[in-house]
Parts: structure tokens; C-alpha cells; sequence
């Protein structure tokens, strides 16, 4: 570890803190529909949308009409991106496809991939450069950056909403909501950060791929029918020699910003954010960075102003920022620390190398910026990597891996991170209210049975999704079959897999080969668990704080705006989380880093 | 429910017309328009051929020249098919290729200690750039076979390193592709009649 990691750490965490109040006061006036700068130019357009597709902006919506409509909004669009997949190979090289592609096949594939984007989860089963043409990168898979994470910003919204509002039966409009974090929240950024992304080098095209006639030709061994290096009929290899490289293009920056503005995290490229054409310098590796925190922080606010109680949001804002600093912490000191069965290796870090564990890292970021890239995408629901988790030391892979399993509620993703985390506010809430032995309130609706269910709904799904499907998957072949990485690795990789798609992060252990007709199913189905039997019951908690009776704080109230309050908010989502997941995490992670000391290898 | 049925099925369309079409074409042209070169790829051209992008790795292997990262691109720095292996630190296959590598590194450089990105793959598998420690390894090696000083070698190396981005961002790196570039047209490699 070096100084100047530490400062790039706390560097970045300023930058978050520093954009958390005008973001924030930029979506409460965005939702409340008061008057921005961007009014003049978006205004206009937003009401071109509604009267094209019939919607009264002035119509209020119960929280089951939200629901309904959110739903029948994923299911169309998740339909839609299905159909462009299946029928890639009859879209012309001039509609932009000058590749050629054909269909995304198998057919199961296409599924992952469709409900994977249409959840914000980005799971890819696929290579993008390999499958997926420019047309239907931009109006598929980018297309789905942008609605899946309006979409997540509407339901925080209307949570929000259902706290503040008193005696109503009415949590917003749905369609107003997406599209004005569409029009507002997410599309301006997006144009300004894509061009300050290409200025850096990300690349911004429609030609075919380049292929470049390289320096120094190469020798290589010439592979025979059966994927093996040939042996020719004097017993010596049999060799090619390669003269040229080809070099994949696309429209990535405008892909790029969405990806990380809205925690989408899927890479235009297979390599994701390690790959040059996608994050070529340590500036726009910040930006990234930058971009998956920024709107997540900034609902923080939102949250307080909206409520009445800008402290509350404050209180939440710095709980989050406590479990993230452990999180990178615990990362960056693990891959710092490098890997011991590496013998006659410099892993030190010095004025000339950052050391530590290099496998799967790029040279740009080294060790501190890796680490940190690892904690914010699996902070928030992200899901881009700017290097390869599955060759991080077990700790420091652990890390991600935790973030997850605490259903990304620090910062978390867009929206998403926020509604998640008002759910563990409701339990610590409770659980507070217990201790004291009183009716729970919170800003000053009263805590009862019907919230808490509903909140215990949410966290107990999540974790029997990813368990019951970690469990079959690790047992039967169909799924043992695909681990790369055998001993306790292997099992982390699958848990990893099912964590991940269920929390709606889509990064991946990516040795698991998890193309097959069994994960590609499954995982798609956990993606769409974990969104929307998450959102469903959280809804209903918003629909049901709505109806209530404001009371005001007295002596007895426990208040949601002291350090307090965010130490046991942190301890509430610390034990669920360790109670659930620990006996894997020492199944996976845990002895795979004894064993690791011990000098066993597999 | 009818209602938000059909609108579900006009926002789709109206806004996959806006941010799947009009969004990323409106981007692709401001792009094209003020960055050209960064926009498609900083391709590099000598002798009016395309000989590889300047911030994409490709393949040295030769003892005059400075070698890249490993890759596990492809069939190696393969560029329509990025990635890395995805060992993990427990696995023989990655302990197995770093002890081979290791001890070639240690016959090539006998005594130096070996700088860890010498021996491990990138991310990308595209990785352009090695750090100063892995250059510095390198050295004796070019030095000896272009026929020229360790102080001219030194010299160029640093011309070739990009510090810290803004003095904080990032790591110290070499890019490999530009160094080997200038070696060739500054110091051509000698004739070998003399091996």
C-alpha cells in the first residue's frame, strides 16, 4: 500500500462527498417539478413524449398502478431487446452491423441477456465485440442502460414520496417519473460525459474493424481440428505466422457514461472497464468511478430534503460512506499484500511498480485503483470491472463479493441502492423501537406489522434465491462443470455468479463458463427475482407510509438524524448480512485464503 | 391496466427512437467532429500501412524488442476478443506458468529481482503500457541487442513513460508500442552476422 493510493482512495470519497448536496437538490427539484436551468430545451420534449404515448402528467397513481405500470413498462422493453437479439442476422452491415453478426444464439443466451439488462443487472454471458452489432449495442443493450436506470430512480422517488406524504393513497406517476429521470437525471450527464470520455481516448465510432498489419510478425502454433497445437509429420509443431491484428471499434463512449451513470455496468467489450478502448487513462477511470457513486449519493440528499430532515439523509449518507471505506480498506490491503505462492516474483511496491497482485490488473491502474474500482461497482450495483476478480487474492475477491451480499446498499445502485437501503432503515428503526419499548416511528410515521413483514419479505427472498440456486449448482454436474478454478475457488465462483445476478450487479468470478442452457436460465430468472420480487414489497411499504397519519416526535422517538442512529444502521446491515452468507463466505473465500497461507494450491 | 399497456408499448418505442438512436448518433457525430483521432482508436501509420493503435497491446516476442504483458486475449492480443484468464491465486495452472516464466526471466536477467507485471497477464489482455520497474528489467537485454548505451536506452524509456495523471492519478507506465516504434527508427536492430 502507498501513500499515493490512500490519496487517490480518499480523493475520490471527497469528490463523492462534494457533488452528494447539488445532485441531490437537483433531483428534488426535478421530481417535485420545480423549475432547472434544463427546462427550455427539455420541457418541450418531455411533452412531445406524454402526448405521443397518452399519459396525463397530472394523474396521481395508487402504489399497485405503479407497480402494474413499471411492470408492464420491463416486460415490453425486456421483449423488445429479446426480439433485436434473434433477429440480428437480418439487420444490414449498412444499419450499422458491419460485422455481419447473426443472430445471438442459443436462444437461451438471448433470454440471460434480455432479462439480465432489463433488470439493471448486466450480466453477460457473452463477448460483446464477438456477438453483438453496433445496432444492437446502441438500441438494445445501451437503449436498456438508460430505462433500467430511470426506472430505478422512479421507485426510490416514490418511496421517498410515500414517507414524506400524509394521508394519501397516491405515491406519484410512474411514466412522469422515468421520464423525467430519463430527460433530466440521466440523459444531459450522459451527453457531456460521453465526449469528455472520447477527449481521453474511449472510442466513438461506426466503421468496421481495423485490421492493422502489426510491427513484428509473429510465430504461433498452428491449432488442429480438434483445438490442439498440430504436429507435422517431422514431430515438430506446426506453425502459423501472424502478420496482423484486427482490431474491434464501435460506438463505446456513449455506451460508456450510461454505464457507469446509471450502475448498469455492462461492457461494450468483453474486457468491460479493463480494456483500453473503454477506459484508456486514470482520468476517465475516476469518471467512472465517479459516475457509479455520483446520482447513488446524491439521493441521499434528495432523501432528506424531501422528508423534511436533511440530517437523516446526512446520517445515511455516512453510514454508507463508513462501509465503503472498510470495504476498499480490507481490498486494497489484500491485493497489496500479493500472492504468497508466487516464488522469485517482486510484489513489493515501489517508486517504479505498484506490485502486489498483478494477474488480471492493468499496468494504468495498478493495485489502489483496482481495488477501489472493485469496492464502488460492487457498492453500488454496478457491475463493471476494471480488472478481473476471479484472480484477486481470496480477501480481497471476498470484498466484492460481501458488498453484494449486503444487497448493495452502500451508495448502492441507482435508485435501487437507495429503496434498498430504506428497507434496512425500517429494521433498524424496529429493532430500536424494541429495544426501547415502544411503537417504532419513523420521521414520523409509525412502524407496524404490515411494514415490517413486508421488509422481512425482502430480506429473506434474496438470500434464498442466491443459496437454494448456489446449493443445486454445486452439487450437480451441470453446474460443477463449469468452475475454471478448482478447490474452494470453485465454489466461490458459483456463489459469486448467483449473488451477483440476483443482486442485480452483473460483475462476475469469470472463469465460470457460464454460458450453458442451465445457468443462462437460472441466472436470468435470478436477476428477475431479485429486482422485482424485491420492488414489489417495497412498493407496498411506500403505498402503506402514504395513508398514515403524521405523529409528531416526542421524548420517546428515536431519532434517524445522530451518528447513533447511522452505528446502528450499520450494525443492522453488518449482522443480516454475516448472519446470512458467513457459512458459504468460510466454505469459499475464507479457507480458500487459509489454504492459500498454507501453501496449497489446486 | 389497458391503458398502461398500450403506453407501455409507445414509451417503448418513443424512447428507444431518443436514447437507442437519436442519443448515441448525436454522439458518434460531436465525437467524429472534435476528436477524430482519439474517436477511432489512435490507429498509427508507417509507410501509409495501419501498424496497431497506440493504446492497443499487440505481440513482441523478439530479443530486440520490448515485450508486452502477457495476454490471454485470443490466442494472445487478440483484439476482438478481450480478457484476461481469470486464474485464481490458488490455481496450479497460473503457479505452473509463472514458475516457467520465472525461470526464463532469471536466465535472460540473472540476479535482477523480476518486477511482478513481467510475469502476470492483464486485465484486458490488451494491456499497452509495462511499468519503469519491467522496462528497467528489459534494459540489458535491448541494450545489448540494438548495440547502444544503458544511458541512451534510459534516456527513451522516460521519453516514452507517462507519470502519474495530474501528479495523483493512475500509475507511472511505459508504452510499448511507442518505444518499440522509435527503437526501430532510431536505433535499427544490428545486422546478426556476428551470431
Amino acid at each position: 500500500m502507498t501513500l499515493n493510493g490512500w490519496l487517490q482512495i480518499a480523493f475520490f470519497l471527497f469528490l463523492i462527498l462534494a457533488v452528494t448536496k447539488p445532485l441531490g437538490v437537483f433531483i428534488t427539484r426535478v421530481f417535485s417539478r420545480e423549475k432547472t436551468f434544463l427546462d427550455p430545451v427539455l420541457r418541450p420534449l418531455e411533452k412531445l413524449i406524454y402526448r405521443t404515448t397518452g399519459v396525463n402528467e397530472e394523474h396521481e397513481m395508487a402504489w399497485t398502478e405503479y407497480a402494474v405500470a413499471m411492470l408492464l413498462f420491463s416486460l415490453v422493453s425486456m421483449l423488445l431487446l429479446y426480439f433485436i437479439q434473434r433477429v440480428q442476422g437480418f439487420i444490414p452491415p449498412s444499419l450499422f452491423n458491419p460485422q455481419k453478426f447473426g443472430a445471438v444464439n442459443p436462444p437461451h443466451l438471448a433470454w440471460n441477456t434480455a432479462a439480465s439488462f432489463t433488470t439493471n443487472t448486466n450480466w453477460q454471458a457473452y463477448s460483446g465485440e464477438t456477438t453483438m452489432s453496433y445496432f444492437t449495442q446502441m438500441v438494445g443493450l445501451a437503449y436498456h442502460n438508460f430505462v433500467s436506470a430511470a426506472t430505478g430512480i422512479a421507485l426510490a422517488i416514490a418511496f421517498i414520496r410515500g414517507i414524506a406524504r400524509r394521508q394519501m393513497k397516491t405515491i406519484g406517476n410512474f411514466w412522469v417519473d422515468m421520464v423525467r429521470a430519463s430527460l433530466w437525471v440521466l440523459l444531459p450527464f450522459c451527453i457531456v460525459g460521453a465526449l469528455v470520455l472520447v477527449s481521453q481516448g474511449v472510442v466513438q465510432n461506426l466503421r468496421p474493424y481495423d485490421t492493422v498489419k502489426i510491427v513484428e510478425p509473429q510465430q504461433v502454433p498452428h491449432l488442429g481440428a480438434d483445438g490442439k497445437p498440430a504436429v507435422g509429420a517431422d514431430g515438430k509443431p506446426v506453425m502459423d505466422t501472424v502478420t496482423e491484428q484486427t482490431i474491434a471499434q464501435g460506438p463505446v463512449a456513449s455506451q460508456e457514461f450510461i454505464k457507469e451513470w446509471g450502475t448498469n455496468g455492462g461492457g461494450f467489450f468483453n474486457a468491460n472497464s479493463a480494456h483500453p478502448f473503454e477506459n484508456p487513462t486514470p482520468l476517465t477511470n475516476l469518471i467512472q468511478m465517479f459516475g457509479i457513486f455520483a446520482v447513488s449519493a446524491g439521493l441521499t440528499y434528495t432523501l432528506g430534503r424531501m422528508t423534511g430532515s436533511p440530517r437523516h439523509g446526512w446520517a445515511v449518507w455516512g453510514a454508507m460512506a463508513v462501509l465503503f471505506l472498510a470495504g476498499v480498506m480490507v481490498a486494497y490491503w489484500a491485493e497489496a499484500a500479493g500472492n504468497p505462492l508466487l516464488h522469485g516474483v517482486n510484489q513489493q511496491a515501489s517508486a517504479l511498480q505498484p506490485g502486489g497482485n498483478m494477474e488480471g490488473k492493468e499496468v494504468r491502474f495498478g493495485i489502489a485503483n483496482s481495488a477501489l474500482f472493485a469496492t464502488v461497482t460492487t457498492d453500488a450495483s454496478c457491475g463493471a470491472i476494471n480488472s478481473w476478480h476471479d484472480s484477486f487474492t481470496p480477501l480481497g475477491g471476498m470484498v466484492p463479493l460481501v458488498n453484494i451480499m449486503l444487497s448493495e446498499v452502500i451508495f448502492g445502485g441507482v435508485g435501487a441502492g437507495m429503496y434498498g437501503m430504506l428497507i434496512y432503515v425500517v429494521l433498524t428503526v424496529f429493532i430500536a423501537g424494541l429495544m426501547v419499548g415502544r411503537t417504532p416511528e419513523y420521521l414520523g410515521k409509525k412502524i407496524e406489522g404490515y411494514e415490517v413483514k413486508m421488509a422481512m419479505l425482502v430480506a429473506l427472498i434474496f438470500p434464498l434465491i442466491i443459496l437454494a440456486l448456489t446449493a443445486i449448482s454445486s452439487v450437480k454436474p451441470f453446474g460443477t462443470w463449469a468452475i475454471a478454478n478448482a478447490g474452494p475457488h470453485g465454489l466461490s465462483e458459483i456463489l459469486y455468479a448467483f449473488t451477483s445476478a440476483t443482486g442485480n450487479n452483473g460483475s462476475a468470478f469469470g472463469g465460470l463458463n457460464a454460458n450453458t442452457a442451465w445457468y443462462n436460465i437460472s441466472i436470468g430468472f435470478a436477476t428477475l427475482g431479485g429486482r422485482f420480487l424485491m420492488i414489489i414489497p417495497m412498493l407496498a411499504i411506500a403505498g402503506s407510509l402514504a395513508e398514515k397519519k403524521y405523529v409528531p416526535p416526542s421524548v420517546g422517538t428515536f431519532p434517524v438524524t445522530t451518528p447513533l442512529f447511522s452505528v446502528l444502521l450499520i450494525g443492522v446491515i453488518l449482522i443480516l448480512g454475516a448472519l446470512t452468507f458467513f457459512p458459504a463466505l468460510s466454505l469459499g473465500p475464507i479457507l480458500e485464503h487459509l489454504l492459500m497461507n498454507a501453501g496449497k494450491a489446486f | 391496466m389497458k391503458r398502461n399497456f398500450v403506453t407501455a408499448i409507445l414509451m417503448t418505442v418513443v424512447t428507444t427512437i431518443l436514447l437507442g438512436v437519436i442519443y448515441p448518433l448525436v454522439v458518434t457525430a460531436l465525437a467524429q467532429v472534435m476528436f477524430p483521432a482519439k474517436a477511432n482508436g489512435q490507429l498509427l501509420i508507417r509507410d501509409g500501412k495501419l501498424i496497431g493503435s497506440r493504446i492497443i497491446a499487440q505481440p513482441f516476442t523478439g530479443v530486440g524488442y520490448f515485450h508486452p504483458r502477457g495476454s490471454a486475449a485470443g490466442n494472445g492480443y487478440d483484439a476482438v476478443n478481450s480478457g484476461g484468464t481469470n486464474y485464481g491465486p490458488t490455481n496450479q495452472k497460473l503457479l505452473d506458468r509463472v514458475k516457467q516464466d520465472v525461470a526464463a526471466a532469471q536466465s535472460e536477467n540473472p540476479g535482477a529481482p523480476i518486477p511482478v507485471d513481467y510475469i502476470t497477464t492483464s486485465a484486458s489482455g490488451l494491456d499497452p503500457d509495462i511499468t519503469p520497474a519491467n522496462a528497467a528489467f528489459q534494459s540489458p537485454r535491448i541494450a545489448r541487442e540494438r548495440g547502444i548505451s544503458a544511458e541512451q536506452l534510459r534516456t527513451l524509456i522516460e521519453k516514452h513513460t507517462d507519470g502519474r495523471q495530474f501528479y495523483l492519478l493512475g500509475e507511472a507506465r511505459v508504452n510499448v508500442l511507442e518505444l518499440n516504434l522509435e527503437l526501430d527508427s532510431s536505433y535499427p536492430m544490428q545486422k546478426r552476422a556476428s551470431r
